[in-house]
């Protein structure tokens, strides 16, 4: 058998309920791989080791008395933007240094229902703004398969945690690309389910509209187990209601034959690294293969999606990002007035970049100019919303790059803000479109991963699943594990 | 120079609901110590969603519709965004381009008699929290109002005077305590109103420029702070100076409007549509189903009473005033029918003796009604119709009823005060005067009719005034002619 962190979940979970290994034995595995690795990889700002443990006693108490559910016991990491109750929540932000939630955000409270073990909170750009992790304001997380690499964001801490063999999966969120980037930089799965499939209610939001909870590990497997238990409407998120869950681990058939792929000509950008086309280009001839019937398609306001995505995301973070006074929790400057303190707190609290932000989406929604952004940014994106819903008439799937190259080295575009923004060129449409994306491992190129992007209609993701199964039943890019030496 | 006054009033009135706007939270915060009414959601806390309080919008819409607006079909909740200690989340949930209801409009009394004055939109927004500030320079914030649900309810500029804003006010109380969705109390700030005010010569097409005047809660001081701000307004333009756009706000101590803002520095708001919260469809058959919750209204009851129960002007005003009062007469009247009583002289005990005693006993008529019950009025005038009790007893049995809370027939039957109108009692007395009074009999038999008038008297002095004149002349005249 594999050493323990290097378990896919289904594995785990096979040992799990073999008796093979205990939560308290797997959790400790995990902890101590933490502790080997983790001072170069830097994915994690909180390690919760007693209450992981707890857990883990707990779970093997619950498997003792009967039967026990698919993540019982299964050890799970967790951007740090997700609240979790009495475990700091910072987003990797210096505003929420000391910031303990009172409250568990509903996936939290779905894991830890389910049994799962939390092993602790993984870095992120501040506020889940940007494409590289370098955002944080507490460390640099470092990409495992080259520590002189970024490992995508924002949800950089959670992909690379399970690249590293640090958690068997974890959560991660995703606003324009921030589960699906980093999981094709560090070459693992990563789901971005439909807006209104996972609920918010507990997710620090960026932005509201855009953002989405969704699971990120090995396999796409993996992927569905996750999903089964976070997704599902929520009385508590008026987002997220009216979709019933299917079974995703059963949709797991393996079969794409007849399956209709699309290909959509707009993705493959200038400028795109000729080893990441020509990789996506093989992997969906795997599919071909398989059985898939590829065609090409047109996605004709996809140029437009980057400016789209950079008036309404800023322009609801500036919103969302206004409860951040000093006044309740989080960091707090004293200042002669409310308002005096009220300046010293944002600006020291926020970082260049999520200032930024905030000034862009201020003045796309200042008087005068809100219908000449704001309000045609979301005409435009009902464009955007209109060219999928149309392909999606012609085809099941669509298959596309994830990113332009591979991972960029850590500070190339510290100076560059739209150099950094153009990472997220092929992913952030489907945030805008709320469609569902998945991220497989599909080749490598300077020895550094390259993700195969799928995107799916509505509440599919099960097409989206079985799909990246299939693809991982012939190959086995997403076995491959860096040597981190 | 005679100069015209334009005013239009934004009424904000909290909506009565079980819990807040946006969360689970108690709303009924007034007595409840700081931050105890709060949650992830009320309190800002990262991470945590708004999700819509359907009675609120049930009850705003009802408000809507008792004001003749239009709901709409498509309601978009937005965000206002402003930076304030008492403000959560850093802005407030509201409603900018689509307002729940439109177009409506309440009659009133005016300068000139009857006035219908417009109403531009009533929409639906979340309270913030309250600030205190310290002796010593410190602040304090109580989140127990954040959330809370509010409706604005934003007039045209119809009004024309300080009284007609008053009585437009009332009204527009006396109509939303009526359908009961708020609760009237303007001292804990449920409902209070922001005035706005332009003064133009008279001739002239434009108006003048707007000023508002914020945080009035009461109809006293909407009536002042407005009188006050037309007399400054029409002052300066007599001195030949401009009025600015600006906002004041009305000083009670002073009894003057202060300057707080000026057009230049208004803020802007940066409404966007509240992303947290898709967008609320109310459907022709939602708006029937508020319909037909909506009760009588106290104008269409006024007429009503009026015509059907033979009611003044007056009467038919008081015994519309408020709810409780008319519910309270209304099934005082159903009483009454069977037993042959007039809706009038139901109206009668109401309006004078039971008004008379609440306002002794300082109780509310709801309080007194769990013993003063609605049929007891309707009982206590059959009895007097009846002849079974002079109205003098009448009262007191009413009295006993309002104190004890037992029924008048049984307060007259135990302390015998039944009208000695027949029977052995009467005649005994009777018979007791003429014995007693040979000398005035003689009179009278020897044809001085008027005799009789004095042994009245010494029968009703005998029953201490509980029988009826007639009875005791009808058994004195009987017991006269069988001797
Ligand atoms: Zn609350």
């Amino acid at each position: 058998m594999a050493a323990l962190h290097e378990l896919t979940l289904v594995q785990a979970h096979e040992a799990l309920t073999r008796g093979d290994v205990t939560s308290v034995e797997l959790t400790q595995a995990l902890l101590a791989r933490i502790a080997a690795v983790d001072s170069r990889v830097q994915a994690f700002l909180t390690v919760d080791a007693d209450g992981a443990l707890e857990q883990a006693r707990a779970a093997d108490l619950q498997r003792a008395r009967g039967p026990s559910s698919a993540l019982l016991g299964i050890p799970l990491g967790i951007k740090d933007v997700i609240s979790t109750s009495g475990v700091r929540t910072t987003c990797g932000s210096n505003m929420l240094a000391t910031y303990v939630p009172v409250y568990d955000a509903t996936v939290i409270a779905r894991l830890k229902q389910a049994g799962a073990v939390l092993l602790g909170k993984l870095n992120c750009d501040e506020f889940a703004m940007g494409s590289s992790t370098e955002h944080s304001a507490y460390q640099q997380t470092r990409n495992p398969w080259n520590l002189e690499r970024v490992p995508g964001g924002s949800s950089g801490g959670s992909a690379a945690a399970v690249a590293a063999g640090e958690a068997p999966a974890t959560l991660g969120t995703d606003t324009g690309g921030s589960i699906r980037q980093p999981a094709a930089l560090c070459g693992i799965t990563g789901l971005k389910p439909t807006y209104g499939r996972v609920s918010r209610y507990g997710l620090v939001a960026f932005a509201s509209s855009l953002d989405q909870i969704g699971p990120m590990a090995r396999t796409a497997h993996d992927c569905a187990m996750v999903l089964q238990v976070i997704a599902g409407d929520d009385p508590q998120d008026a987002t997220c209601t009216g979709h019933p869950v299917p079974e995703y681990v059963a949709a797991l058939t393996g079969d794409v034959r007849g399956l209709r792929i699309g290909v959509p000509r707009e993705f493959f950008v200038a400028g795109m690294q000729p080893e990441v086309e020509a990789a996506i280009r093989h992997a969906i001839d795997v599919l071909r293969d398989q059985g898939a019937i590829v065609q090409e398609i047109s996605l004709p306001h996809t140029q437009y999606a980057l400016p789209v995505y950079y008036l309404i995301a800023p322009a609801e973070a500036s919103a969302n990002l206004a409860r951040y006074d000093g006044v309740r929790y989080g960091l707090r400057e004293p200042g002669e007035s409310y308002f005096d303190e009220l300046e010293r707190t944002r600006g020291a609290g926020f970082g260049a970049e999520v200032r930024r932000r905030i000034m862009l989406g201020t003045y796309a929604l200042s008087a005068g100019y809100y219908d000449a952004y704001y309000k045609r940014a979301q005409q435009v994106r009902t464009l955007i919303r209109r060219d999928y819903l149309e392909a999606f008439e012609q085809v099941d799937v669509i298959a596309a790059p994830t990113t332009p190259t591979v991972a960029f080295k850590i500070g190339a575009h510290s100076d560059d803000p739209l150099a950094m923004y153009l990472e997220d060129v092929c992913t952030l449409p489907l945030n805008l479109a709320g469609l569902p994306g998945l991220v497989v491992p599909c080749g490598f190129a300077e020895g550094l991963p390259i993700g195969l992007q799928l995107i799916g209609r509505p509440f599919d993701e099960q097409t989206l699943l079985r799909t990246g199964d299939a693809y991982q039943r012939v190959t086995d890019w997403h076995t491959r594990m860096p040597a981190l030496v | 120079m005679d100069y015209l006054v334009t005013i239009g009033l934004e009424i904000h009135a909290q909506i009565q609901t079980r819990s807040k706007m946006f969360c689970g939270c108690s709303a009924d915060y007034a007595a409840a110590p700081p931050n105890t009414h709060v949650c992830p959601v009320c309190m800002g806390l990262p991470g945590s969603l708004p999700v819509p309080n359907r009675r609120a919008i049930e009850l705003a819409a009802l408000t809507g519709l008792a004001l003749n607006c239009r709901i709409a079909s498509d309601n978009v909740i937005s965000r206002k965004n402003y930076f304030y200690a008492d403000l959560p989340s850093g802005y407030q949930r509201s409603q900018y381009d689509d307002p729940l209801c439109v177009n409506g409009w309440v009659d009133i009394d005016g300068d000139q008699g009857p006035k219908r004055i417009g109403l531009t939109r009533v929409h639906i927004e979340e309270d913030t929290g309250k600030l205190t500030h310290t002796a010593d320079g410190g602040s304090l914030v109580d989140f127990n109002r954040a959330g809370v649900p509010l409706m604005e309810i934003v007039s045209e500029p119809d009004i024309t005077s300080p009284e007609e804003a008053r009585r437009y006010f009332q009204k527009l109380r006396q109509i939303l305590v009526w359908i009961g969705v708020n609760s009237g109390d303007m001292e804990s700030g449920a409902l209070r109103c922001d005035a706005n005010v332009s003064v133009r010569p008279a001739g002239q097409q434009a108006y003048g420029a707007k000023v508002e005047i914020k945080n009035i809660n009461s109809f006293r001081f909407v009536e002042r702070a407005l009188a006050y701000e037309i007399e400054r307004q029409v002052t300066s333009l007599r001195a030949g100076e401009r009025i600015v756009q600006s906002t004041r706000g009305w000083d009670e101590a002073t009894g003057t409007t202060v300057a707080q803002r000026t057009k230049e520095f208004a803020e802007d708001y940066r409404y966007f549509p509240e992303p947290d919260i898709p967008p609320l469809r109310l459907t022709e058959a939602w708006v029937a189903e508020r319909r037909a919750e909506l009760p009588e209204l106290p104008d269409a009851r006024r007429q009503r009473f009026m015509t059907d129960y033979d009611l003044t002007p007056y009467d038919a005003t008081v015994l519309t005033d408020e709810r409780a009062v008319s519910d309270y007469y209304e099934q005082a009247v159903a009483a009454a029918r069977p037993r042959g009583v007039a809706p009038k002289d139901v109206a009668n005990w109401l309006t004078g003796e039971l008004f008379r005693l609440l306002k002794d006993s300082g109780e509310t008529l709801v309080v007194a009604a769990q013993r003063i019950r609605p049929e007891y009025l309707a009982e206590v005038q059959e009895l007097l119709n009846n002849g079974v009790i002079t109205r003098t007893s009448a009262k007191e049995a009413f009295d006993a009823a309002f104190r004890e809370g037992r029924a008048p027939a049984q307060i007259v039957a135990e302390r015998g005060m039944a009208v000695i109108g027949a029977g052995d009692a009467l005649t005994d007395m009777v018979r007791q005067a003429i014995a007693d009074n040979p000398k005035v009999v003689e009179e009278y038999r020897g044809g001085k009719v008027t005799a009789i008038k004095y042994l009245i008297g010494q029968v009703m002095k005998a029953t201490r005034g509980q029988a009826s004149p007639q009875a005791v002349q009808q058994a004195l005249e009987q017991e006269l002619t069988r001797q």
